[in-house]
């Protein structure tokens, strides 16, 4: 059997303050699995971890963020143990990332060829002629008008539904294995991100590619995802395929989540909201740290954290509800 | 029921320059020929993507600009021609929640002080009335007392939220103008907030004028529902109706565009080609027949008019 495209055992990344005091588990104990043409969604609040998780796998942490423990295998090959020089060779060529704004994450001073060929020549050694002219192809696949002419234009001179369409072809230049999406359709239109969605779902049946959606909008994991990671203070809470997690979530955390949506198709006079607030990071709770906002909360929740259960093959629960199916 | 308030085919047209030293002057209509009308304790929300005109729309109703023609009428006063003391009645009775609760409250003043600042200054209380009013609004917005001595720091943005809607609960208003107030907000959270304002509406009889790009959002929140594209009202009418049966091909493909709410849900996807087009520079005849599927040749020559079919109104030559 060959190895998953991504593999995370037990993985931890904290953030300790510089005087050693505070830690921060921002991405504690997460095990998650997947493979080549399946599309994760990392779902979760702000502060849950979801973004750190995702500078975790690309290693691209700020100097406070440390990779405490466990193991990233892409394809079978430790990236945690790779060194600087090495993991250079995986970012943008197996692994690639699009940002939330694209404004930000393109280059004003350079143009559209120069900034969608940058990754080729980087890692491919093409010369800046070849890069250029494999641009306009990269342009030509995410959809992009008159590409010959694009590829000379600035970003300035784009709308941002298109800035984020050469995002999306800097991503898949070097055809990586995995494409992670960083809240992707955030600043976009909703007719704009519905082209965006589409355009990703037919970039990766075309290039094979492994997908991962970091999002608090549980509609692009119903609408793009096959599987589902729940995230809650740094922690996985949740994991599984989407139609069993949407249909029979195990976690209160996830139930709670999917009837807080208002619904396009029923009439409902209140929406049954979470109370409370997410916990303070640094000052989490003993037991779950989901036991003070939890409506199914008992004593034991409060005392001991909850290991991992299965309630069904393929799904993950951290919850003492779950105790027993396992 | 009364109509608290009525916009009556309002139009905003900004003066654009362009070129060298500004020379190429152009009129964009961000808002043209708007009419609509909002009734007392009801909530009408207005969808639509970047560049329809629905900021500008609560600018207007928000008496922060001044319409090119038209007439906004507040308790059938018309805004325009408003004495002084009819203006300050119009500011009371005309609140608004922001999206952004880390913006829209200044990081300098307490909790107390901020829900006190529109009774100050727009009405003469003693100091314990002031006092006993924002212990009240607190109250009502779930917040406890002590947090009048606190600052916004000290809250989370589901708080600030509810301190934005507490501040603009003080002065009794009779309408409210909600300018995307969730979207900034975690999901967990949202609910709470939408859950409040509903509760707040049904205590208080304020009227909504509800601004989002979260269309499951609106229709949740709202009687009526307006879909705006590049200014003008493409589709009007009950909210529920209009998600499940829209009538104008951008509101099909608009509600479509939305994400589902579950896994099953396999909705048939219009997707349109292109994007919205500069509102500098519109599309002749129907601005959106470039991107619409059912586009014919009469829609490139000439534009529909806004008319009343079955309780809606559609401005579209689909339905002529």
């Amino acid at each position: 059997m060959t190895a998953p495209l991504l593999e995370l055992r037990n993985l931890s990344t904290h953030y300790v303050s510089a005087s050693g005091t505070r830690v921060v588990r921002a991405v504690d104990d997460v095990s998650l699995t997947m493979n080549a043409r399946d599309t994760l969604g990392i779902v979760g609040e702000s502060g849950s971890g979801k973004s750190t998780l995702a500078l975790t796998m690309l290693r691209v942490l700020p100097p406070a963020a440390r990779i405490v423990g466990g193991q990233m295998l892409l394809e079978g090959e430790d990236l945690v143990a790779k060194s600087e020089e090495e993991m250079r060779k995986v970012r943008g060529k197996r692994i690639a990332m699009i940002l939330q704004d694209p404004m930000a994450s393109l280059n004003p001073l350079f143009s559209i060829g120069d900034q969608v060929g940058e990754p080729l020549r980087q890692h491919e050694g093409a010369s800046r002629a070849s890069a250029w002219k494999k641009a306009i192809g990269l342009l030509k696949a995410v959809r992009i008008p008159a590409p010959e002419s694009r590829v000379t234009q600035y970003p300035h001179e784009m709308s941002g539904g298109m800035r984020q369409r050469i995002v999306g072809a800097i991503g898949i230049s070097c055809e990586p294995r995995l494409l992670i999406a960083d809240e992707p359709t955030t600043s976009l239109d909703l007719t704009i991100q519905a082209q965006y969605l589409n355009l990703l779902r037919d970039l990766q049946q075309d290039y094979g590619l492994g997908l991962i959606f970091i999002t608090h909008n549980l509609g692009i994991v119903a609408k793009m995802c096959n599987l589902l990671a729940v995230m809650y203070a740094g922690r996985v809470v949740e994991s599984g395929p989407v139609s069993t997690v949407f249909n029979a979530p195990a976690h209160p955390y996830t139930a709670a989540l999917l009837h807080s949506i208002p619904r396009m198709t029923e009439r409902r006079e209140r929406l049954s909201a979470i109370d409370g607030q997410p916990p303070d990071m640094s000052a989490l709770p003993k037991g779950c740290a989901f036991a003070a906002r939890c409506p199914r909360v008992f004593d034991r929740c409060r005392q001991e954290e909850p290991p991992v259960f299965t309630p069904s093959p393929g799904q993950t629960a951290r919850c003492w509800l779950a105790e027993g199916t396992r | 029921m009364s109509v608290v308030l009525e916009v009556d085919r309002v139009s905003k047209h900004f003066q654009a320059r362009s070129g060298f030293f500004g020379g190429d002057r152009r009129v964009v209509r961000a808002v043209d020929n708007v009419s609509f009308s909002i009734e007392e304790g009801t909530s009408l929300g207005v969808v639509g993507e970047s560049g329809c005109g629905k900021s500008t729309t609560a600018k207007l109703v928000l008496g922060l600009e001044d319409p090119s023609a038209g007439a906004i009428r507040f308790e059938g006063k018309d805004l325009v021609g408003m004495d002084a003391a009819g203006r300050r009645h119009y500011r009371k009775s005309v609140q608004a929640v922001f999206q952004d609760p880390y913006a829209s409250l200044s990081p300098r003043m307490r909790i107390g002080a901020i829900i006190a600042e529109p009774l100050i200054t727009n009405e003469k209380h003693s100091a314990d009335t002031v006092r006993a009013r924002v212990l009240e609004m607190l109250d009502l917005v779930g917040l406890p007392a002590r947090s009048a001595d606190l600052f916004p720091h000290e809250f989370s943005g589901g708080q600030r939220q509810r301190i934005a809607i507490a501040r603009a609960l003080a002065l009794s208003p009779r309408l409210i103008v909600l300018d995307e107030p969730v979207s900034a907000l975690d999901v967990s959270i949202r609910a709470q907030i939408l859950n409040l304002l509903r509760d707040v509406q049904d205590r208080l009889g304020v009227s909504y004028l509800f601004i989002a790009h979260d269309l499951a959002a609106v229709a949740h929140m709202s009687q009526t529902i307006i879909v705006m594209y590049l200014g003008k009202i493409v589709e009007s009418g009950e909210a529920r109706a209009l998600a499940r049966t829209p009538m104008h091909p951008y509101t099909a493909a608009l509600f479509s565009a939305s994400l589902p709410d579950h896994p099953d849900d396999r909705r048939e996807e219009i997707i349109l080609s292109g994007e919205v087009p500069s509102p500098m520079n519109p599309p002749t005849g129907c601005h959106f027949h470039p991107r619409c599927p059912r586009a014919m040749a009469r829609c490139a020559q000439e534009a529909p008019t806004l008319r009343e079919i079955d309780g809606r109104r559609v401005a579209c030559h689909l339905f002529d």
